[in-house]
């Protein structure tokens, strides 16, 4: 049976080290940073997910205790992820692009990035009604 | 076999930290020097956790953990900083 | 009444997970305490987030979460491939725009952490009205199948969600 686990949580670990490794070396193969934007949610994604999940069943199954802090620490980096990777997207845009690169956002308003300068409106979101 | 696997993955990913340290040094822009640093945060997480794995202790989860928020606020407050110029406003 | 003490339920449920799952082990000390602030923090934190989400069907969230670990997991292999063995000037990035249907704040972060997380495609920019998403592709031959796909897979599941 330990056997079994043992040959699981080495699979786990060696598929993602490669991607993490693959992840970073996007980082210095692509071309530009918004294409260079994609490599890091790889590694965060399958690579760290992949070493949290084998930790995970490593404690509990070699010593015996079960030990939620890796679930904590996946949750946490899959909800933070998209934020960052659109903060920096938002910062580039601001600095490198202009509003004509950019496709037309076939709305009333343009991209909110380069509304910043302009009177602040309230989106067009509707509220969810009061239960 | 499980000693074996931690080793490559911790090759893997300290490879793939002196990879983010070059494009730190070699970046084209600011906003790409932020991307390389938060991958940095990423990949020293993965070997935090690796680390705690090979010792038998639970003591790095607390240090994961704590490194991946710094990491978020870091990397959001560079960003805020280009965006705006200033983080609070 | 009840509104009152409890402005955001699924905030209080969510935040005592977080806390047991903090303290890492059992106990009924940590679980009061973790009601405890379950119940301080969302009336502290109410002035900002003034309106209840509405969950139409919170069972639904869980096929949702099945097909986008499967689809983590299969773009995975198709980005690492596109990394490792496609050369820079075959790559065709594109900027694709992805009209909304989703209307409430909650849907559409959801909809744009979804599509950040599936490697291939990064969420850059909502635009100022809040009804269309701006979507980097990083390899797309066909930016309109992308769009599709989005709306197809995961915004008509959000929208049996929450809407």
């Amino acid at each position: 049976m330990d056997q079994i686990f043992e040959i699981l949580i080495a699979g786990l670990l060696i598929a993602a080290g490669i991607f993490g490794i693959v992840g970073s070396f996007g980082l210095i193969k692509l071309p530009e940073t918004m294409t260079r934007l994609h490599a890091p949610t790889k590694a965060s994604t399958l690579g760290v997910g992949g070493v949290l999940v084998a930790s995970m069943i490593y404690f509990f199954v070699f010593e015996g205790k079960l030990s939620w802090h890796e679930l904590l620490i996946t949750l946490f980096i899959f909800l933070t992820a998209p934020i960052t990777a659109n903060f920096i997207a938002k910062a580039y845009m601001h600095r490198n692009l202009t509003p004509k690169d950019m496709p037309e956002s076939n709305t009333a308003r343009g991209w909110a990035t380069y509304e910043d300068e302009a009177e602040t409106q309230e989106p067009l979101m509707t509220k969810p009604k009061r239960p | 076999m499980i000693t074996f696997a931690i080793a490559f993955a911790s090759i893997c990913f300290g490879l793939g930290l002196l990879f983010n340290l070059w494009r730190v040094f070699n970046a084209s822009g600011v906003t790409d020097r932020v991307l390389a640093l938060d991958t940095m945060v990423i990949n020293i997480i993965a070997l935090l956790v690796l680390y705690g794995m090979s010792v038998g202790t639970g003591v790095y989860f607390e240090a994961a953990l704590l490194f991946a928020m710094t990491g978020f606020v870091s990397t959001v407050a560079y960003c805020k900083f280009i965006l705006r110029g200033d983080i609070i406003e | 009444m009840l509104r009152k003490i409890f402005p955001h339920p699924y905030l209080t449920i969510l935040l005592i997970i977080i806390w047991m799952l903090l303290v890492n082990q059992l106990k009924l000390g940590s679980f009061i305490f973790a009601i405890f602030l379950a119940t301080i923090i969302p009336i502290f934190t109410a002035p900002y987030w003034p309106d209840r989400p509405i969950l139409r069907n919170p069972m639904a969230m869980l096929g949702y979460l099945a097909v986008v670990i499967y689809d983590i997991i299969k773009s995975n292999f198709i980005v690492a491939g596109i990394v490792l063995f496609k050369p820079n000037s075959q790559l065709k990035t594109a900027w694709v725009t992805v009209p909304l249907d989703l209307r409430t704040p909650e849907a559409i972060t959801v909809l744009a952490g979804t599509i950040t997380m599936t490697p291939g495609t990064v969420t850059a920019d909502m635009s100022g009205c809040g009804r269309a998403l701006l979507v980097h592709c990083l390899h797309a031959p066909d930016p309109d199948a992308v769009r599709d796909e989005i709306k197809t897979r995961y915004e008509a599941r959000l929208m049996r969600i929450f809407e």
